[in-house]
């Protein structure tokens, strides 16, 4: 009876441990050997070598999707952050049906990528939406076709993107900014400190842990963004905004390219740790200093 | 206590052999309106046969969805009856060794499916070097059509085109006037679509046959192809600013209201008009486009996958049968703006469309003008078609020069292969 006592937490978090293990860390590893191997159609067991990735960085079709994802996961995480700040530091200043403002700005998020891609889609057509209704109400020479012009169209899935998230990314900061001391504030005024000053130089600063949460979350939705993109723009025109999430779906379900499609997603996937686990690293390093 | 048990789970699983009504689980992507009537027609049919038909549509992305449930069920072990698969992706199954015994093939050689099939439709069907069906198909798409507004046509003196460059006039024409030449949603399957129409129309029968057929790099290098691309990029010039991203029935609808004069597309697309309650020669017209005799058929077919139990066997058996029966090629193909894959099928109630499909069919079979279409995978690989789809897709929507597209396609195709 002690003994179960003692051990309950643990008893009773390990089923949902052995299932993040197996269906997480198992499948990571399974697609690791897949992609040493020859599988297409279906997955194959015989290993090949590291040709897939051969073949991988031999198309041209991957280097669109990557150069695609660098400048997305850039401009749409930069993006958000300074969106979302402003809007928060704009919030903060004790201003009347905040609720209200806030829920307005929030909104977005309660809505799917695969919404948010249509809509925008029709409002970025040149026949239907903002170049034809600018048209009509008689800025004739108006145009806006960044949706149909392959090397700007990756730029308006960064639009889509900003506009779903920059919200929830207010939130968040907003949230930070009401956790800082007033008392801190109150003294830095008295020490003649101006309001811009009192935030870059004192409330920002105190908010790193708050970035860190933001552009971690920021980052794994830009790297893993697929429907977005199928919504928007479906990696056309042509090839033009295509990113490895679109990729590795069209090679292992359409192209019947499974060993392809396997190299190509833990491409990502170190990509991703590349970028996190040192972030992550320093700053809970940082941390435990403090700590 | 727990001898009962063992006893209790062993008589759940045995298959009880003597009461077993046929039973089918079909996977497929047939949801929308005139899609799911037409299959409506094969589920009563299985029905009023005392067999039980498991449904399991999955929609969404032309059947990309549909190909991540059915691969993960192979995986697991446990494969549908029937799915829709067509073109060399059935052989290919056959190969990953999931498909026989090919229990269809005793039904296939009962009812004499070589006689009720033509040869070429019969070698897609058929697997383990051509011994054996285990496929089912249930009807033929012609692709190279151009759909055409008759009022606009015939209210600028414009006559459907004998060749592409009667087109190029006709489409000169149409837009000095504000009229858009060709209603087109520039998708990569649509920009394939377009594309293998052209080269057929260009290159001719040989040329396509060995482009995307034989997948022969010097014939997807050569100077004929740089002609195809040039046409491709007229083409371009003919649609509108909307074109990339857009559904292809939304392109058919700008045909119907006259806001666009063409639109080349398979033959799904009279489903459309039909939906409108527009006829043939009396509000559109339906015309092959310009070539010397060739039809790009997609012959839509259903695979029996290896199953286990006998009530799955004889479940395939039954569907099978009935695929090939007469009342549902007739029904199914009126619904789907397709032909018959049988050939013993009365054209007679037909309209006018599939009616000219059907003998076109003929006479190309006779001149060696029926090749399968690429773009809608009846012929190579997939990674190989993918790799060919990417190039045209990306110069059609770029201002690459056709000399650098061939050089791309020979090379990407080398790369797939």
């Amino acid at each position: 009876m002690f003994w179960l006592k003692r051990n309950l937490p643990r008893l009773v978090i390990a089923p949902s441990f052995g299932v993040l293990i197996w269906f997480v860390y198992g499948f990571i590893l399974w697609t690791i050997y897949i992609s040493f191997t020859k599988s297409k159609l279906l997955p194959k067991y015989e290993f090949w070598g590291i040709d897939q990735y051969f073949r991988l960085w031999s198309m041209p079709r991957w280097h669109v999707a990557v150069e695609n994802l660098f400048i997305f996961t850039v401009l749409f995480i930069i993006l958000c952050v300074f969106i979302g700040i402003i809007l928060a530091i704009l919030l903060d200043q004790k201003i009347r049906a905040e609720g209200f403002l806030r829920t307005i700005y929030l909104y977005p998020m309660a809505l799917s990528f695969i919404v948010t891609g249509t809509a925008w889609k029709w409002i970025l057509n040149p026949s239907l939406g903002l170049e034809k209704f600018a048209i009509d109400i008689g800025f004739e020479t108006f145009t806006f076709d960044w949706l149909v012009t392959p090397g700007m169209s990756i730029y308006t899935i960064v639009i889509a993107g900003v506009w779903q998230s920059s919200g929830f990314i207010m939130a968040i900061f907003l949230a930070g900014l009401r956790s800082v001391d007033d008392e801190i504030i109150k003294a830095a005024k008295i020490d003649g400190a101006g309001l811009i000053a009192v935030y870059l130089k004192i409330i920002l600063p105190m908010m790193r842990p708050v970035f860190m949460s933001a552009i971690v979350i920021l980052l794994h939705l830009a790297i893993k963004s697929y429907d977005l993109v199928i919504a928007l723009t479906a990696g056309g025109p042509g090839i033009s905004s295509d990113m490895p999430a679109v990729f590795m779906t069209q090679m292992a379900f359409h192209r019947s390219e499974i060993g392809l499609a396997s190299a190509s997603a833990i491409m990502m996937f170190l990509t991703v740790s590349a970028i996190v686990v040192p972030y992550l690293y320093s700053e809970l390093k940082r941390e435990d200093q403090r700590n | 206590m727990k001898k009962l048990l063992i006893a209790l789970i062993a008589f759940a699983l045995t298959p009880n052999i003597s009461f077993a009504a046929p039973k089918a689980e079909v996977l497929h992507w047939w949801t929308s309106g005139g899609e799911a009537k037409a299959l409506q027609v094969l589920k009563d049919d299985f029905a009023a046969k005392s067999g039980e038909w498991l449904d399991m549509p999955v929609s969404g992305g032309g059947g990309d969805a549909a190909m991540q449930t059915l691969k993960a069920r192979i995986v697991a072990n446990d494969a549908p009856a029937a799915a829709q698969i067509k073109g060399p992706t059935i052989q290919a199954y056959d190969r990953e060794g999931v498909v026989a015994p090919y229990n269809i093939d005793a039904v296939a050689k009962k009812e004499g499916w070589d006689k009720l099939l033509s040869k070429q439709v019969a070698s897609h069907m058929k697997c383990d070097d051509g011994k054996a069906y285990c496929a089912a198909p249930v009807n033929i798409h012609r692709i190279d059509w151009f759909w055409a507004n008759k009022k606009v046509l015939d209210s600028n003196g414009i006559k459907m085109p004998k060749s592409w460059s009667e087109f190029n006039a006709a489409a000169d024409k149409l837009q000095a006037k504000g009229i858009i030449p060709l209603a087109h949603g520039s998708q990569p399957w649509q920009d394939a679509t377009v594309f293998e129409a052209v080269a057929l129309g260009i290159g001719g029968n040989d040329f396509y046959k060995k482009a995307f057929v034989d997948a022969d790099v010097s014939t997807l290098s050569g100077s004929t192809m740089v002609k195809v691309f040039d046409q491709m990029r007229k083409l371009k010039g003919y649609t509108d600013a909307g074109s990339p991203g857009r559904d292809w029935n939304v392109a058919t609808g700008m045909v119907m209201e006259g806001k666009a004069a063409f639109q080349l597309m398979g033959d799904w697309a009279k489903g459309e008009f039909a939906a409108a309650g527009l006829k043939p020669d009396v509000d559109y017209y339906c015309a092959s486009t310009p070539s010397d005799n060739g039809y790009l058929y997609n012959v839509d077919s259903f695979i029996f996958f290896k199953v286990k139990g006998n009530d799955k066997v004889e479940g395939q058996k039954l569907l099978a049968s009935l695929m090939m029966g007469k009342n549902f090629q007739k029904v199914f193909n009126m619904y789907k703006g397709s032909i018959p894959a049988r050939l013993d099928v009365s054209m007679a109630d037909f309209d006018k469309c599939a009616k000219k499909s059907n003998s076109d069919l003929n006479t190309a079979a006779k001149k060696g003008g029926l090749l399968p279409s690429f773009a809608h995978g009846m012929t190579l690989e997939l990674g190989v078609k993918g790799a060919i789809q990417d190039v045209v897709t990306e110069h059609f929507n770029s201002n690459m020069s056709s000399q650098d597209a061939v050089k791309k396609l020979s090379a990407a195709v080398k790369a797939a292969s």
